[in-house]
């Protein structure tokens, strides 16, 4: 016992780090299975920073004994001993764990990183405990959420203090959980109170009620963030619609002709996207973050250019004959997409998010509102605006409009519609460049990627009216919010095809679409 | 489309000429199927591979057909015959579904776990039913979608987008596995059609003798359409739709008599395709697959009845070829077939023929 | 889609039993079967508007065109002759008021069909024939008969419609190019066979929109009386622009201003008018 003490003191001395743990590890290594669930317990409930690195090893499943059952830590096949400098004697064994000494370390390691310096860590461990927590923790939670400063972290804590004491003897105690949880409006408390109704858990007659009452409210707080999150992912829906759709309102106002290489333009734009992110990786690390800003210059100029030069050697030679004008353009997509193919691969391409676009806003408890998204968003308002003031502030706009509305009357004015049609093809697809690198922050970048919204493009040009930029805006994002609302009543399948239908009806009543320019009919 | 486009080939390019290619062909394809029916051993012997393919081209050709008549002659371009093609498909499918699986349920349903036939499957046992369901489903399908559309007078690109929608959303519809139809494999695997096995060469004959009694059948159909005061009002109402109101024509019940019977045509078409080919599976509406057919007519010459069966042939000759020797490259094919289709051969190869023929 | 929605149609009744007797039922005096012109007027349009996003195409226009009258019409470019063709012929609803064709017809509620099959024919200001089909087959389509889909399939031409047709051919000397596709004709060709189109339908009223624009002054000439033959047995209402032609042909003379009639009557007393000599003749 003596020498043993001694020891001790000159452990402390020397190995600082290991010092104050000195014997929970030992003490970890020697026990029983049951009895290491005791102490599992007790840390959780008063954690000790020093104690830290012990539970994290545990929980690594890197803790080691030898034949002395002195505790090792293995570090990279190596081993250095928990406490002290003693040399492992033999081979060190591996600790095992079971299903329930996990849970345990789990919960004991949320309560030790319950006093972490970062709120985020913080936040973690507290949502952890939501879960996990056991009621001999309860004290230690009821601390923390007294000096805790950081709202969001404050407001996990309470939730996971309501939680256990959904399972305190004193009615009293449960009551005021019960009014908590109902405050909290999140998704796991309305699990918790269900539970608690369920099969009769609850017995005080007081609790059943104000449970009912407080499940009501939360379920209230639950569907107002689900109408919020399919507000937003229709919005998100229909701001890529529109980035998809403008380009080809221009192009279908300009010369009546749809482009089904419309959606390749997306992809290239996309795969633009992706080539920047390489180079700038390769060329200039440092700047990577901002890869997609450089991508959206570099997209525009390399569709723009490709739609200005298919227009010259393709389109060109068919106008007044619309249909023909469809089946080349979609001769046209063929090739592009197979030469992608040819040259990246038929498998999809990886483009990251940087870090700027990763991530999300937490709103409510239940919603959380992605950076990426929120900027697509505004990018495609940009988008728009840049449009209407180009179309309508600048010679190039009005010579434009001047086409889209009477092109003959336009070439006797000395509009040179050749030139236009050219400018007007480019600026199309550059649009489709620019909604390409959007693109390639939300999905997959594949050779396939411009299939899909050629169609959907076509519904929001028709349900607009063409040539309308307003028209385009409101049809994008009425279809996209319709889309998001339908998808998780019906499915998102025959929420398509329900659409269809409704456009195919719409298209009865006012054939011309939303907004449709009047005047005399004659043709 | 202000030329004016001969109504068939044969007016201009020599009756008799025609009259003697058509009755070659048709002799040929006669032949084959009783040659088929040879030991494989003879000289003669056509393999079943070469009968599958040509019965397959055979029934796109009638697809090709059925697509002239609305986009040549009444000038709406289709994006969608795929769908009514499939659909027939599907119905005969249904079929043969059941025939192979006997008393129970087809073997895609028994690994859903479904223990009861859908109430659209009621009644597929039967024959009979089966190809009621394939002229009704494309018929029916086609009706209600033309009603809607030429009521509103959705023509020209509109017209073509809406249908190349509508396949698509069939597409997906028929992708699902909740749909009833087998999902992403669709059906195959079929053993019997009325009894008789289905890759006896018998069987294979007697299906490519119908397949070609079906598209002569389509084609005099055709050249009575085109010959008669209906065909006329058609290319009136491509040309000049305005006019032909003025004249008290109302086009929409035109419009949705040729728009239906050509769904209908290319059902049928489809019903022979599936039992010939083994399988149907959702990648057949494909929008990908109605615009080929589009290509199909261009490049024979629309507006003409043997052009859209040359230029079906031709270019699914043509895929055969490529796909087995330069897997890669034909899809570049295909799309500069589509340019070079439109830039240059607006009349298509028959226009080309009869211009050498002058 | 056949039946013409006419409440005087009535079976069986004598069309040529002169114009002053009366039917049992009291119909009174019908011009020809299924239409009703008692009181003389084939065309009446009342308090007519159109508007077009704010714009006034058309501002309380009313006409009354006579049974057997050939009116003409003229203004200046904007001044609606177009649109009211459009609403006569049920291409454009006005915003309000009513247009009656006789006495029974509503021309607000009619589709453009049947308004063409009740008997009014009308030519477009560009000569629009369909260019595939040949002269003769362009004939053959405007002829009035059943026009279903139906009748189309198992139609057959009968004898009396190739005299009729050839008849035609005659009338618009277009006999030498019978079987020439339609798309290969003259300009004046072209105006030529639309009119026989109308003819053909054997309308009984007749809109012509500018009908001798591109034609040679021989031509033109033709075409007045060409007209005035017709005026007898049909009503035709003529947008022109050619003063000459109006001269020749016109009895009657309608200036519209800015969507409304600004002023009605003879050639001479139309010309001798101040407004019209301000808005339009303004020389």
């Amino acid at each position: 016992m003596n020498t043993a003490l001694h020891r001790l003191l000159l452990l402390l001395l020397l190995v600082l780090p290991w010092a104050a743990q000195a014997g929970d590890a030992a003490d970890y290594a020697k026990a029983s299975p049951a009895k290491q669930a005791r102490l599992l317990e007790s840390w959780a409930a008063a954690p000790a920073p020093e104690r830290l690195p012990l539970i994290e090893a545990l929980r690594a499943n890197r803790v080691a004994i030898d034949q002395n059952k002195t505790p090792f830590i293995e570090e990279n096949g190596a081993y250095r001993a928990l406490e002290g400098d003693a040399e492992p004697v033999g081979t060190p064994k591996k600790l095992r764990l079971n299903n329930r000494l996990r849970g345990l370390l789990n919960t004991a390691l949320a309560s030790h990183q319950l006093f972490a310096e970062d709120p985020a860590q913080r936040l973690a461990a507290a949502k952890r405990l939501q879960r996990s927590g056991q009621p001999e923790q309860l004290e230690l939670l009821q601390q923390r959420l007294d000096v805790e400063e950081d709202a969001a972290v404050s407001e996990a804590l309470t939730l996971a203090l309501a939680n256990l004491q959904l399972t305190a003897s004193d009615p009293a105690v449960r009551l005021a959980a019960v009014r908590l949880l109902g405050e909290t409006g999140a998704p796991l408390a309305r699990v918790r109170l269900e539970n608690l109704l369920a099969d009769e858990a609850e017995t005080d007659a007081a609790v059943r009620k104000a449970a009912e009452t407080s499940l009501a409210q939360v379920k209230r707080k639950l569907l107002i963030g689900e109408l919020l999150g399919q507000a937003f992912s229709g919005l998100s829906l229909g701001s890529i619609l529109l980035l998809a759709a403008l380009g080809l309102a221009i192009t279908f106002g300009l010369l009546g002709v749809i482009n089904m290489a419309h959606g390749e333009m997306l992809m290239l734009g996309a795969y633009t996207t992706y080539m920047v992110q390489v180079l700038m990786a390769r060329l200039a690390p440092e700047a990577l973050a901002f890869y997609p800003l450089v991508a959206l210059p570099v997209a525009f100029f390399v569709t723009a250019a490709i739609g200005m030069a298919l227009e010259r050697t393709v389109i060109r030679h068919l106008y007044g004959r619309p249909l023909e004008t469809l089946l080349a353009t979609w001769g046209i997509s063929l090739i592009l997409i197979q030469l992608v193919r040819v040259l990246f691969g038929a498998q999809n391409v990886e483009v990251a998010n940087p870090g700027w676009l990763s991530g999300g806003l937490q709103v409510l408890p239940n919603l959380v509102l992605p950076y990426n998204r929120m900027v697509i968003i505004g990018f495609a308002l940009f988008v728009v605006l840049l449009t209407w003031l180009l179309l309508n502030k600048t010679r190039l706009g009005l010579n434009v409009r001047a086409v889209t509305q009477n092109r003959n009357m336009a070439a006797c004015c000395g509009v040179p519609t050749g030139r236009i049609d050219m400018m007007a093809f480019g600026l199309g697809s550059g649009i489709a460049g620019l909604g390409g690198v959007a693109l390639s922050q939300i999905g997959n970048v594949g050779p396939d990627l411009g299939q899909s919204y050629i169609i959907d493009s076509f519904l929001v040009v028709v349900l607009g009216g063409v040539g309308q930029l307003a028209g385009s805006i409101f049809a994008a994002f009425g279809l996209g919010i319709a889309n998001k609302i339908l998808e998780p009543q019906i499915g998102a399948v025959l929420g398509k095809i329900l659409i269809l239908a409704l456009i195919i009806l719409f298209i009865q009543k006012r054939p011309q679409g939303l907004f449709a320019l009047k005047g005399r009919v004659i043709d | 489309m202000n030329q004016p486009l001969t109504l068939t080939a044969a007016q201009k390019a020599g009756p008799k000429a025609t009259v003697i290619a058509l009755g070659l062909a048709l002799a040929v394809l006669v032949a084959m199927p009783l040659l088929h029916l040879l030991p494989a051993e003879h000289a003669l012997h056509v393999s079943a591979y070469t009968l599958t393919l040509v019965g397959k081209i055979l029934c796109y050709a009638i697809v090709a057909l059925a697509l002239d008549l609305v986009w040549g002659y009444a000038g709406l371009l289709s994006l969608g015959h795929g769908l009514f093609f499939a659909l027939g498909g599907y119905a005969m499918g249904m079929y043969l579904m059941r025939q192979s699986a006997g008393d129970g349920l087809p073997a895609f349903m028994s690994f859903l776990a479904w223990n009861e036939l859908p109430w659209y499957w009621y009644g597929t046992s039967s024959f009979l039913w089966a190809m009621c369901l394939v002229v009704l489903v494309p018929g029916v399908l086609a009706f209600v979608f033309g009603f809607f559309a030429f009521r509103s007078r959705i023509k020209g690109v509109y017209f073509s987008i809406m249908t190349q929608a509508l396949t698509f959303a069939g597409m997906l519809l028929f992708f699902r596995n909740e749909t009833g139809f087998g999902g992403n494999n669709g059906f195959t695997d079929f053993k019997t059609i009325l009894g008789f096995s289905i890759s006896a060469p018998a069987t294979r004959a007697t299906l490519f003798l119908a397949t070609v009694a079906l598209l002569t059948g389509s084609l005099y159909l055709g050249f009575r359409l085109a010959r008669s005061k209906f065909g006329r009002v058609l290319t009136a109402l491509r040309d000049a739709e305005n006019r032909l109101m003025f004249c008290g024509y109302d086009p929409r019940g035109y419009k949705l008599f040729i728009w239906t019977l050509s769904a209908v045509l290319c059902g049928l078409a489809g019903a022979l395709y599936v039992p010939q080919v083994g399988i149907i599976n959702p990648s057949e509406m494909a929008p990908t697959q109605s615009i080929e057919a589009a290509v199909w007519v261009a490049l024979g010459g629309r507006g003409t009845l043997i052009g859209p069966l040359l230029g079906a042939g031709l270019v699914n000759g043509m895929k055969s070829w490529f796909t087995v020797a330069f897997p890669e490259y034909w899809l570049f094919a295909l799309g500069a077939l589509f340019i070079v289709v439109t830039l240059y051969l607006p009349k298509g190869v028959i226009g080309l023929i009869k211009r050498r023929g002058e | 889609m056949k039946t013409v929605p006419c409440s005087a149609v009535i079976d069986g009744f004598d069309p040529t039993g002169g114009g002053l007797t009366r039917d049992a039922i009291g119909l009174g005096r019908v011009a020809e079967k299924g239409l009703d012109v008692r009181h003389g007027t084939i065309l009446s349009l009342e308090d007519i508007n159109v508007s077009f996003d704010g714009f006034k195409a058309l501002t309380n226009l009313s006409l009354y065109i006579g049974v057997g009258e050939l009116r003409c019409i003229i203004g200046p470019n904007g001044a609606g002759k177009t649109t009211m063709m459009d609403v006569i012929t049920g291409k454009t609803r006005p915003t309000s008021g009513s247009a009656w064709f006789g006495e029974t017809l509503d021309l607000t509620r009619m589709s453009e069909v049947d308004i063409a099959q009740a008997g009014i024919g009308r030519k477009l200001q560009k000569p629009t024939v369909f260019e595939a089909l040949s002269v003769f087959e362009n004939l053959e389509l405007a002829q009035k008969t059943d026009k279903s889909v139906w009748a189309s399939l198992r139609a057959r031409l009968s004898g009396e419609q190739k005299d009729r047709i050839d008849e035609v051919l005659e009338t618009i000397r277009l006999g030498q190019s019978r079987h020439r596709p339609a798309g290969l004709l003259s300009h004046g060709q072209k105006q030529f066979l639309e009119i026989g189109m109308l003819l053909m339908q054997s309308p009984q009223l007749l809109l012509l929109d500018e009908p001798v624009a591109g034609m040679t002054d021989a031509e033109t000439e033709f075409t007045a009386e060409l007209f005035k033959s017709l005026a007898r047995k049909h009503s035709l209402m003529v947008v022109e622009h050619d003063m000459g032609f109006v001269e020749t042909i016109a009895d009657h003379v309608t200036v519209l201003h800015q969507g409304q009639v600004l002023a009605e009557g003879s050639l001479q007393q139309v010309q001798a008018d101040e407004r019209v000599i301000e808005v339009y003749l303004g020389r």
